[in-house]
């Protein structure tokens, strides 16, 4: 597993004169190593610029100062731009306003047909795509009658069918409700651990976050907190001065803690959270 | 109340009309309106009646959906073809001071009225049996010799896709602004034509500002996908030519040899 991605004093700046805050850094010097294979969740609250950063991975953005490399390719050398678009997929937040045809499984193909596959290769390409997320079915149908989370699904799709070697979404639950959330991570995961694809999730809901290897926690443009996810979330109070929440098991046991039960130091879910209560109760009569 | 309109909405099927090419198509459907106009008595305008009637039970789409489709043009047919019958010469049937029903009018309104008739169910044929994509697709290939002339063709087939991938999204949505605006205590349904017309300002403006945002990030996925132009493009539906299309050629000669037959036998009723 060799670096992937390498983010070096990354300094951004809003190019906006209408912004009130333009003399703020978006971000504020962030240094990363994505590993190849990985699976990143990037958490943090609104403004915190988890966005912003995302969009440097693909070069849709261009970093003020520092250097962004994948793969070894810097995103500033144009030359790389095609590479690098091909090896990263970003998909962003509103399903909506991705999807460019009117019908699934042509919109899946756009991209194969931006890299001009031969038009087998492409078919092949999007039935195994949308096969991969559960959308196969769906394929001669047309987006708008879609929900929210078969929407996103699409969108993932139209990024596995160019094959790149890592996935970016950018807050991809943020527009769906529970049910539409859990397809799109439970088909997220599903890529990572059965095809090898890096994926890196930006997201503020920590309940995603805790599925992933690693947590890079960020705020104010910063990284303040990259580690597993039991090392980020044992580290409650820390969370919560930066105004971020924690799994509701997650806090619950860490209340108890404060009130002078015996509890490990960290649980990540309900499931883990109830199995310690339980051994507690068990220990206590 | 937008979403019962059917004119130019696609339904996938497995019909030999579904399964012609697009391009065909298209070229078809034009040939097709040019016959309807070419008949000029009544034994044309029944030939071309009829097999237009035909290619739609081909498509094997509910005789409904066509009936809704003329629904929204029901008004323009009626209008044009009631002011006809006052036009025209020979015969008067029936006078009223500077008003007369002729028998010219008559013929000429139910020539306009089947005509625009004919031209729309033929047309909801080529909508109805063709996916938007395929459509624009073919309209590209069509089209492309005019690169010679340096008409950006695939950006205007690009932007079709788009165009018809965002109606009913935008639909949707100044759906819910007017809802939210309702909400709000607006009133867009009494008043006169111009009350209403101004109360449609608060609609429109968020609908526009939204569609900015919209295209701005469409733009940011379509580059996230590589979108470069046509440039260096392939696609997945490659269009070819086949037995279908023959077919349907065969199809339209002999329906062009009766009409054209009928207009020599027959005097023509209409100019």
């Amino acid at each position: 597993m060799g670096s992937f991605i390498e983010v070096k004093d990354l300094y951004f700046k809003y190019d906006d004169p209408e912004d009130e805050n333009k003399n703020e850094f978006a971000l504020n010097g962030i240094n990363l190593t994505i590993e190849k294979g990985s699976f990143v969740a990037v958490v943090g609250h609104n403004g915190s610029g988890k966005s912003t950063l995302a969009k440097h991975f693909n070069s849709l953005y261009l970093p003020t100062s520092g250097d962004v490399s994948v793969n070894g390719m810097n995103t500033k050398d144009d030359s790389h731009l095609f590479d690098i678009r091909r090896s990263i997929g970003l998909v962003l937040q509103n399903p909506d306003n991705q999807i460019v045809a009117g019908i699934v499984e042509d919109d899946v193909a756009f991209g194969c047909e931006n890299l001009g596959i031969p038009p087998k290769e492409i078919r092949k390409r999007v039935d195994d795509a949308l096969k991969a997320v559960d959308m196969y079915e769906y394929r001669l149908h047309s987006p708008d009658k879609l929900s929210g989370g078969q929407k996103q699904r699409v969108a993932i799709a139209g990024i596995i069918a160019m094959e790149p070697e890592c996935i970016v979404l950018d807050e991809p639950t943020a527009m769906l409700d529970p049910q539409g959330r859990d397809e799109v991570i439970s088909a997220v995961m599903k890529l990572n651990r059965e095809r090898g694809i890096t994926v890196i999730i930006i997201t503020h809901y920590m309940e995603e976050a805790v599925l992933a290897d690693r947590v890079v926690v960020i705020d104010k443009g910063r990284v303040f907190l990259d580690g597993t996810p039991k090392e980020v979330f044992s580290q409650v109070e820390m969370l919560k001065q930066h105004r971020l929440d924690v799994p509701q098991g997650t806090e619950l046991v860490y209340k108890l803690r404060g009130c002078g039960f015996e509890l490990p130091k960290c649980v990540l879910d309900e499931n883990e959270c109830a199995d310690a209560i339980e051994k507690l109760l068990k220990g206590v009569s | 109340m937008v979403r019962d309109i059917t004119l130019g909405q696609y339904m996938p099927g497995k019909s030999i009309v579904h399964r012609m090419d697009a391009r065909s198509k298209i070229l078809m459907l034009l040939a097709m309106i040019g016959f309807i106009f070419a008949a000029d008595n009544y034994m044309a305008l029944l030939l071309i009646t009829l097999s237009s009637l035909l290619v739609v039970l081909l498509t094997r789409i509910s005789f409904m959906m066509y009936l809704k489709s003329m629904k929204v043009i029901l008004f323009l047919v009626l209008f044009t073809g009631i002011l006809n019958i006052f036009y025209g010469s020979g015969q008067v049937y029936w006078e009223w001071q500077f008003i007369k029903i002729t028998e010219g009018g008559v013929n000429n309104a139910v020539f306009v009225t089947i005509r625009i008739a004919a031209m729309v169910l033929v047309s909801s044929v080529l909508t109805f049996t063709t996916s938007p994509n395929d459509l624009t697709d073919g309209i590209e290939k069509l089209l492309s010799p005019l690169k010679l002339f340096h008409v950006k063709v695939h950006e205007i087939a690009m932007m079709m896709t788009i165009a018809l991938r965002f109606i009913p999204v935008l639909l949707e949505e100044a759906d819910k602004i007017m809802n939210a605006q309702k909400a709000r205590g607006a009133d867009m349904e009494s008043g006169g034509a111009l009350k209403r017309v101004r109360a449609m300002v608060p609609v429109l403006i968020p609908l526009f500002v939204s569609a900015f945002r919209r295209a701005n990030d469409l733009a940011m996925a379509m580059e996230c996908r590589c979108y470069n132009g046509g440039k260096g493009r392939t696609r997945m539906k490659i269009m070819k030519f086949g037995g279908v299309d023959l077919a349907a050629l065969i199809y339209l000669i002999v329906v062009f040899a009766g009409v054209i037959l009928c207009n020599i036998v027959f005097p023509a009723t209409v100019r």
